[in-house]
């Protein structure tokens, strides 16, 4: 299924460049992308770890929406976050005033101009619910 | 239907071939039709090759089908058909997770992102021609990513180089059935013996992960067998990462129980007594654990990646192309940098890596200044955790990433970060493998 979404999408953007050179061509379709500020989407990317993929924590999802908007806890949903939301939240781990375990190291990296670029981004992605990746029985071929 | 990919006796599992096919059919009849583009099978923006499918490799290959929203072809090269995460291995010691808790298959991240996978090993690599030789076959690349982790170095332990020296004394260092073993020579251990572990000289992977596998170690033996005890032989200078944490952590969780011995190398080890010698002492283990000295994996050394003075690969960290060979990329463990080998700065580097490659390919710049979040948790016992966490930026004159302002680690232990660890294992498994 997303396969075929991302095969609609070249087709559309060849599409929409069937006039360019082949250089244009492949210009056309990195431009495509979901986010087009490079340094924001590997930052963004790097809260993964912790928050899923584009913000879809895979845990401690379930009734998000009965959560208090102060806080939607640790590994969080970011996904879908309203802007102002999600910057005064990490300018409230980046001063301190906000109580974090390990959110403060974090914020207190990063700069105002990429704290609102990040709420930018991740106020636009879409909340899809994820649950965690099921484990296997270690097979005796293995290492 | 691809003279790109010139490849026999191995299946691309995982990604529905007919799909493929029908896809590059329809963007083939596309591009033909539209002048000046002969090559109709090639996909759009070209076709990378993986080597390796861990933390970095798989993650590399992910974000550069997203990315590219699929106009890059992603073929990963992994001899594996199961992932083994390290990254809670230690557990396993302790007792409080299985082996089969930490293992994963492959298959939602082929099939969700349209990944090839070929099950096999690399043998070389030609620069030259961007082509890579398989046990099976061969693979042309227009940019290749080297991802194999660690490889082991017996040059200074050439007793412990063979798999049966292994089955006696393993490094289970990484995850797998040398994990399992050695829990089970654990469990086997009469109350009252001496489990005897070293700490390899840094720069090895996972900074904490040996002073973790103590806590989890020493937890095992105060609860089933207290009158055991546990030796460390550091080669470093001092404990080298979260040292305040796991000082106290050891003398008020387990008093009596670890003896750690700064500054000693092993120098000799004799398997069938499971006696090992440094400079200064000899110990004789009823269970011994020896991490080996480490470097870049296998492929990178073969392919001329590492360094003259230090088996270590260099990078240029904006792209993570490698300083020695070409549109060759290097991401992970292999990387020489003063960065800490964890599975999160993996996974950075693939993310970094993966959005400059679809920008390359593109014909565009890649992001002139970089940044990341690394976080490494470690468990004290079955469930309080800690972190060390900072932020990497890259320095425009260093030409190096390096830690940004408030990093550091946690006042203390808590059982509230040992949950917030199991989410973090959760997100990222999730984040590398679907
Ligand atoms: C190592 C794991 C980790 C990483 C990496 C991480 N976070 Fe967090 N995040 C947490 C935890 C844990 C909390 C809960 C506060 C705390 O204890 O620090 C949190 C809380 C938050 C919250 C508040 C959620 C709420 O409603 O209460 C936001 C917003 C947030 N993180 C954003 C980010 C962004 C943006 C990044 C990347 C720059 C990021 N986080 C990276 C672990 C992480």
């Amino acid at each position: 299924m997303k396969q075929f979404q991302v095969i609609c999408f070249l087709v559309l953007s060849l599409i929409t460049s069937v006039c360019l050179p082949v250089q244009g061509f492949a210009t056309e379709v990195s431009t495509f992308s979901d986010e087009q500020n490079t340094h924001i989407r590997s930052l963004a990317a790097s809260c993964a770890a912790c928050h899923g993929t584009f913000g879809n924590s895979v845990v401690n999802n379930q009734n998000i929406a009965s959560r208090s908007t102060e806080s939607k806890g640790a590994n969080a949903v970011l996904a879908g976050m309203a802007v102002t939301e999600l910057t005064e939240k990490l300018l409230g781990f980046r001063d301190g005033s906000r109580k974090a375990t390990v959110m403060h190291r974090h914020a207190k990296g990063l700069t105002i101009d990429e704290i609102n670029q990040l709420a930018a981004h991740f106020s636009k992605q879409q909340r899809i619910d994820k649950s965690p990746i099921k484990s296997e029985i270690l097979k005796a071929d293995h290492e | 239907m691809n003279n790109h990919f010139n490849h026999q006796n191995t299946h691309l599992s995982g990604f529905n071939r007919r799909d493929f096919i029908k896809a590059t059919g329809a963007i083939g009849a596309l591009l033909l039709s539209h002048n000046g583009f002969a090559k109709a099978t090639k996909p759009p923006l070209g076709r990378v090759v993986v080597i390796g499918g861990g933390y970095a490799g798989a993650t590399a290959a992910k974000y550069l089908r997203l990315w590219s929203l699929g106009a890059i072809e992603v073929v990963v090269v992994e001899p594996n058909t199961q992932f083994v995460s390290c990254p809670l291995s230690n557990l396993v010691l302790g007792g409080s997770k299985s082996i089969n808790d930490l293992t994963f298959g492959y298959d939602a991240l082929k099939t969700n992102h349209g990944i090839k996978w070929v099950h096999d090993k690399v043998t070389t690599i030609d620069a030259e021609a961007k082509k890579i030789t398989l046990s099976r076959g061969e693979l042309s690349y227009d940019r290749l990513i080297v991802a194999p982790g660690i490889d082991f170095d017996f040059a200074s332990l050439p007793m412990l180089a063979s798999a049966e020296a292994q089955n006696q004394i393993p490094h289970a260092w990484k995850a797998g059935w040398q994990t399992v073993n050695l829990r089970k020579q654990l469990e086997a251990m009469p109350d009252g013996g001496v489990f005897v572990m070293n700490v390899p000289k840094a720069p090895y992977r996972c900074p904490p992960g040996p002073y973790e596998r103590v806590c989890q170690v020493a937890s095992y033996l105060k609860t089933n067998k207290p009158k055991s005890k546990i030796v460390v032989l550091d080669a470093n200078a001092e404990i080298i990462s979260k040292k305040g944490l796991f000082s106290k952590a050891w003398a008020e969780l387990y008093p009596g129980i670890i003896d750690y011995r700064p500054d000693h190398a092993i120098s000799n080890v004799e398997v069938a007594s499971k006696t090992v010698s440094t400079e200064f002492d000899q110990f004789k283990a009823d269970v011994l654990n020896v991490i080996p000295p480490q470097r870049a994996g296998k492929i990178a050394q073969i392919a001329d990646l590492t360094e003259k003075d230090y088996p270590w690969c260099e990078v240029n960290f904006l792209t993570y192309e490698s300083k020695r060979v070409q549109n060759v990329h290097v991401i992970g463990d292999s990387v020489a940098a003063g960065l800490p080998k964890s599975a999160h700065m993996a996974t950075n580097q693939a993310k970094i890596c993966a959005n400059a490659i679809v920008q390359l390919l593109a014909g565009q710049v890649p992001d002139p200044a970089p940044v990341f979040a690394n976080t490494c948790y470690s468990y004290v016992s079955d469930k309080s955790a800690m972190h060390v966490a900072n932020v990497y930026r890259y320095d425009e004159a260093k030409k190096i990433m390096v830690s940004a302002e408030g990093g550091g680690v946690s006042l203390s232990p808590s059982e509230k970060e040992g949950e917030y660890a199991v989410a973090w294992s959760q997100n990222i498994w999730a984040d590398t493998l679907t």
